[in-house]
């Protein structure tokens, strides 16, 4: 059914998605399906890497290493943007066009009243993009 | 989990830059939480104490309005008198820095490591420089300066052509013409532009190859070693957000006054602090979308729009003043200032000293207490450029446009100063009162379609302030989440509002003059900075080379 499931990481977070990466490993073990797991940073250091190079290295371990743990295949793509904070919904979106997914599966936090000022990650995924998007709580 | 999440066994990039080993990760002093729905992620001592700090300052300001304008207003005048010769020591310095930077091999290395590629074109990138760098003050003293250093301030001693009675003294005319245009020039060409590429390199050096975080502190990694992750680096970051914060509000609150005059002379709006506060509040609004909307989507495009209306009205001003009129003071300003910029830099032995003081050292103090934010700013946007072109791209083009809209704005009012005095509106508003708010339009009066080039002209002003406010409040926002350039939303959104209101408390509780004489006496700390940015700066760039 899927082939190419995107699954969007943050790697200084990647705690408190657990199971959403799970869901995906299952999801992508049970289908067949590649995993490509996409992360977006800025060109200034953050705490996971020095340089967008370095990030782009780190993620592709941690798809290596997923891939090994759920017994799939798995890709990595990593995207800089000059204003992650603002711009990821976007980056996000031409993430799911770039990388030829047929499914999404992110986590989003519980919705609560700020999301009727400013719709959530996972909120404005679900909403824009062409694909299945399976949100996570 | 895989340790791909945690920030031990980095990996060296390949072919990149000359990664520092420290054991510092960005964001380990930060406190990350949640206040209801908004998240927060916050430098621990950073943000807590420059918040309370500003708030200390306010209420001081406004509890003791006297002690603080009598203080403040001592203070500064003071350091730009004894100090002068350190200040204008130290950009003569800042200037020779930089473009022995041009020069040398050292320029080859680029920001970001070998393989980085440019994050802007050079038109967004222009754009955001000079909108966060320099827009209000060409707007404000560009008409103003000029004509001051002609007729009234006498730099290097050059006679004004006007008599005690009013009358023109011929013989004097054409050095005073030239000195009005070159004075000028000197204080908004190479030197300023020098002090904001000197901090803006050293941050961009530091942070996108050395992979430092992206605060003022981390050009101090060679000096401090790891003291710099401690409480002298926090003293740093907290200076340096007092001071933009300060610098900006009190920006903000004069530049609400100075619009406010300018829609009295147009529209006949009142002058009052009701509108002065609508003003700002209007210019924060619209701040806050720009801010909401992100780097690329609100402020580069909103910094573009500027350098489009800018341009539109330099245009106009050129060509209805007379083009070969302009081109001719053109060249000029630059002979001048090419012939008097040695005399003029010159720190010590100067008789000039109303001039030297009054203008020379007291901007130098101003652009050094505002090279933080806009250095920030630069550097922010600046990653994958060669350090040649960086500094070619951020000292020597923004200072010939700077030169070449003095010579129009300056160039047309001088010529309607010289050639009919007393008809001129421009001579009654800067020569015979001292009304630089009025300047500017007072030589557009004298340029045909007059109320439509004052409505551009005010439109101008308000937009550069909304683009210093937004770009100030990504650069504060950046500092006290520790460098981190992805804090939560709310923070920023926070700092912009902030930044308004203390901006309107200060207007309506009178201590905007304190406050500003109060950033502008940082610049002393700070000038001590920049110099050892400097020796920073060089240091890394010939560890880059070696690596």
């Amino acid at each position: 059914m899927f082939k190419r499931i995107m699954v969007p990481v943050d790697l200084t977070h990647a705690d408190k998605i657990e199971k959403a990466l799970g869901v995906a490993g299952d999801l992508a073990a049970h289908y067949g399906a590649t995993l490509v797991y996409v992360g977006v940073t800025a060109p200034a250091p953050s705490p996971v890497a020095h340089t967008p190079e370095e990030y782009g290295k780190k993620l592709a371990n941690f798809a290596a290493d997923k891939g090994i743990a759920h017994g799939v295949a798995a890709e990595s793509r990593a995207y800089t943007s000059h204003d992650p904070a603002i711009d990821l919904d976007e980056t996000l979106l031409k993430a799911v066009a770039e990388t030829g997914a047929d499914l999404v599966v992110m986590a989003s936090h519980i919705p609560n009243v700020a999301d009727y000022i400013w719709p959530s990650n996972g909120g404005a995924v679900a909403t824009h993009a062409d694909v299945t998007v399976m949100v996570v709580r | 989990m895989s340790d791909a999440t945690n920030n031990q066994g980095i990996p060296e990039p390949e072919g990149a830059a000359d990664i520092i080993d420290t054991d510092y990760q960005i964001g380990q002093d930060n406190i990350e939480t949640q206040i209801g729905p908004f998240g927060l992620d916050i430098h621990n001592p950073v943000f807590a104490i420059s918040g309370l700090a500003i708030i200390a300052f306010v209420f001081y300001a406004l509890a003791l309005p006297d002690q603080a304008g009598d203080f403040f207003g001592w203070l500064r005048p003071a350091l730009t008198t004894t100090f002068d010769w350190f200040f204008l020591g130290s950009a003569n310095i800042f200037v020779l820095f930089c473009l022995a930077l041009i020069v040398l091999p050292v320029g080859n290395v680029r920001l970001g490591g070998a393989d980085a590629t440019p994050d802007y074109t050079y038109i967004g990138w222009f754009a955001m420089l000079f909108a966060a760098g320099m827009g209000i003050g060409l707007m404000f003293f560009g008409v103003l300066e000029p004509v001051y250093h002609m007729a009234l301030s006498s730099p290097l001693g050059v006679p004004s052509p006007f008599a005690e009675d009013g009358s023109i003294i011929p013989e004097n005319v054409e050095a005073a013409r030239q000195m009005g245009l070159a004075a000028t020039i000197y204080h908004w060409g190479l030197h300023p532009w020098a002090i904001y590429a000197v901090v803006a390199l050293a941050l961009a050096l530091f942070s996108y190859n050395k992979g430092l975080p992206l605060t003022i502190r981390s050009a101090f990694y060679p000096i401090l070693g790891e003291r710099v992750w401690g409480w002298p680096g926090h003293i740093i970051d907290i200076l340096a957000v007092f001071a933009t914060l300060f610098g900006l509000a009190t920006s903000l609150g004069f530049g609400a006054q100075q619009a406010n005059a300018g829609l009295d002379h147009v529209f006949g709006v009142p002058v009052s602090t009701t509108v002065q506060v609508l003003l700002i509040t209007g210019i924060t609004a619209i701040a806050l979308v720009s801010v909401l909307r992100g780097l690329d989507g609100g402020v580069k495009i909103l910094s573009e729009i500027n350098m489009v209306i800018a341009a539109v009205l330099l245009l106009f001003v050129f060509f209805a003043a007379g083009a070969t009129n302009i081109l001719s003071d053109f060249a000029n300003g630059l002979i001048g200032y090419a012939k008097d910029i040695i005399p003029l830099s010159n720190p010590i032995g100067r008789e000039d000293t109303g001039y030297m003081q009054g203008w020379t050292s007291f901007y130098w103090a101003w652009w050094i207490s505002w090279s933080p934010f806009v250095g920030m700013f630069i550097a922010r946007v600046s990653r994958g450029r060669t350090v040649r072109e960086f500094v070619v791209c951020v000292l020597l083009i923004p200072s010939l446009v700077c030169i070449l809209w003095m010579a129009t704005f300056g160039g047309a009012a001088i010529e309607q100063v010289l050639s009919d005095p007393a008809n001129s509106a421009v001579k009654a508003q800067v020569i015979d009162s001292y009304n630089p708010p009025m300047s500017l339009f007072a030589m557009l009066e004298g340029l045909p379609m007059a109320s439509i080039t004052s409505v551009i002209g005010i439109v101008l002003v308000i937009v550069f302030f909304v683009t210093s406010s937004d770009s100030g409040s990504l650069v504060i926002d950046t500092i006290t989440a520790g460098g981190k350039v992805n804090a939560p939303v709310p923070q920023r959104v926070f700092w912009c509002v902030f930044e308004g209101a203390v901006a309107i408390v200060l207007l309506l509780g009178g201590g905007l003059g304190a406050l500003q004489a109060m950033v502008i006496s940082t610049g002393l700390p700070f000038t001590l900075v920049l110099l050892v940015m400097c020796v920073a700066i060089w240091r890394g760039l010939m560890s880059e080379r070696r690596a």
